[in-house]
């Protein structure tokens, strides 16, 4: 009996006990307790995101790295390939050049030669000419030595005068 | 009446348990063990009901007990003063005296003019009255510095004794209030759901601790148990909103001779209003006694086989505390169980209240 009896000073105390509790607790804990509990998910949850969003950011910069890693590639390739051209080109032009310029070098050489060997014939001549002037003044003077012979000669020589 | 048959249920078991064992020893001590057997029915109850002073322990014939303050209002009159002069019950005091049987027993009773008893209106602070006032006090005390700490760690991870409130708290706050009450409502009775699953928690968790000024029965008190119902009760009541009234009132869906002339739906719905909070108080109070009558159970019968001879005593010790302590973790269960069924109920009638019409 004496347990389902409730006591009128427990009912009383324990009133006053759980309503303090209650009013203590509802002014000064709970409201911290679940704003705090409330801020810090939504914080996580932000924090959540924003390293979504920084993952999704990479992934995109790493992509567009990669683009512009092959556009790199790319353009160093075409870099290359013009300048290979180039340098084929200009290997080909150099070499036509240098060619046209071995050939004028020869030309000129070839003209040169001709023009020195002219001189050299025309010098020979001369001196060919002089020398032979020389010998036959040397023959000339050797045979028309004596006056006989001279005269012998300058008759000759008026003989074919009036001859003519 | 379920109560009293609850009341009875349990003492009849604890015989049961008892006479179960019987068979096992002599005539002669069968005899004195049913006296001891008496004796344990009235420690067991002796401990769980409410007291004018706290019993902490015998020492031969030495009760050593604390005193509480005793508080009457009586024929115009207030009388104050410490329970150590009713001499452990076996005096009266200023015409005052502890009932011994009756419907009145324990209460403190005065002898009128025609020799009946009568109760005086009695505001004392008894053991289970200072207890309550002691555990809110811890509860106080622990949430204050919880909130302190989530003042002070702010967006950081819970620390310490945060850490072990915090699960609960998420707990009660979506697995109990949302689902029960939705999401419009749910925020305005957290306070409400966080104080009862807490205190009820606490009170069951240090009403297990065998040690004073722990140990009291406190939530396995129907006035304990009765002011929590309460608090739900007038919460549910005033919060009501029109949908919950024309539901009570004008049942929707319910072919209207059940309503007019004779008012049986309205009158089951209004039964229903007030066994409720009736259900939630008889719950705590059954589940939280019958944790503490098993254990105590336990530990009287090692004094019960004890009597009947020293050997026995020593032998169902070893039985009787080893099961105990399985209970006590059993008890550790039902003290969060019990809570959280409080709390969960509370919010399924909170959330009654406030549901919109659809």
């Amino acid at each position: 009996m004496e347990l389902v009896n409730p006591g009128l000073g427990l009912i009383f105390w324990m009133t006053l006990a759980f309503g303090t509790v209650f009013f203590i607790l509802k002014k000064f804990a709970w409201p911290v307790i679940i704003q705090a509990l409330k801020d810090r998910e939504r914080h996580i949850e932000e924090a959540l995101q924003a390293a979504d969003r920084a993952h999704e950011e990479m992934k995109k910069l790493q992509i567009d790295n990669e683009a512009l890693l092959k556009k790199a590639k790319e353009d160093r390739d075409q870099i290359m390939q013009e300048a290979r051209k180039l340098r084929d080109k200009m290997l080909e032009e150099s070499r036509i050049k240098a060619n046209e310029e071995a050939d004028r070098i020869v030309d000129n050489a070839k003209v040169r030669i001709e023009n020195e060997r002219k001189a050299a014939m025309t010098d020979i001549k001369n001196q060919i000419a002089k020398i032979s002037i020389e010998i036959a003044e040397m023959v000339l003077r050797e045979k028309m030595k004596s006056t006989e012979t001279q005269k012998a000669y300058i008759d000759k020589l008026i003989e074919d005068k009036q001859l003519n | 009446m379920a109560i009293f048959l609850l009341v009875g249920f349990f003492t009849w078991s604890l015989n049961a348990a008892v006479d179960e064992d019987l068979p096992q020893v002599s005539e002669q001590t069968a005899h004195e063990m049913e006296k001891a057997d008496l004796n344990a029915g009235e420690i067991i109850i002796g401990h769980i009901v409410d007291a004018y002073e706290w019993h902490i322990a015998d020492y031969g014939h030495t009760h050593i007990s604390v005193p509480l303050p005793v508080i009457l209002y009586d024929q115009g009159e207030w009388h104050f003063f410490m329970s150590s002069k009713f001499h452990h019950g076996k005096s009266a005091y200023k015409g005052f005296e502890i009932a011994k049987e009756g419907m009145l027993k324990g209460k403190i009773v005065r002898k009128d003019a025609d020799g009946n008893f009568v109760q005086p209106i009695d505001l004392s602070l008894t053991k289970n009255s200072l207890a309550v006032i002691i555990y809110s006090a811890i509860v106080i005390v622990i949430f204050l510095g919880v909130a302190k700490s989530y003042r002070r760690r702010e967006r950081r991870a819970p620390k310490g004794f945060q850490s072990i409130i915090e699960p609960l708290i998420l707990f009660i706050r979506d697995e109990v209030a949302l689902p029960a009450i939705g999401k419009k409502h749910y925020e305005r009775f957290l306070p409400y759901l966080f104080t009862v699953f807490f205190f009820i928690f606490f009170n069951n968790l240090l009403g297990l601790i065998p040690i004073f000024p722990f140990g009291a029965n406190v939530t396995g008190n129907l006035a304990v148990t009765g002011v929590l119902a309460l608090f739900t009760f007038f919460i549910t009541t005033f919060t009501g909103n029109k949908n919950y009234y024309a539901h009570i009132f004008n049942t929707p869906g319910v072919p209207w001779w059940l309503k007019i002339p004779v008012p049986l739906m309205p009158v089951i719905e209004l039964v229903g209003v007030f066994t409720k909070p009736f259900v939630l108080m008889v719950r705590l109070f059954a589940n939280i006694t019958a944790g503490h009558i098993i254990i105590l159970g336990f530990i009287s019968l090692i004094f019960v086989f004890g009597q009947a001879s020293i050997y026995a005593g020593y032998g169902m010790s070893i039985i009787s505390i080893s099961l105990s302590i399985f209970i006590n973790f059993l008890e550790l269960l039902v003290a969060f169980i019990q809570a959280y069924v409080f709390t969960l109920l509370s919010a399924i009638y909170f959330g009654m209240a406030v549901e919109e019409h659809h």
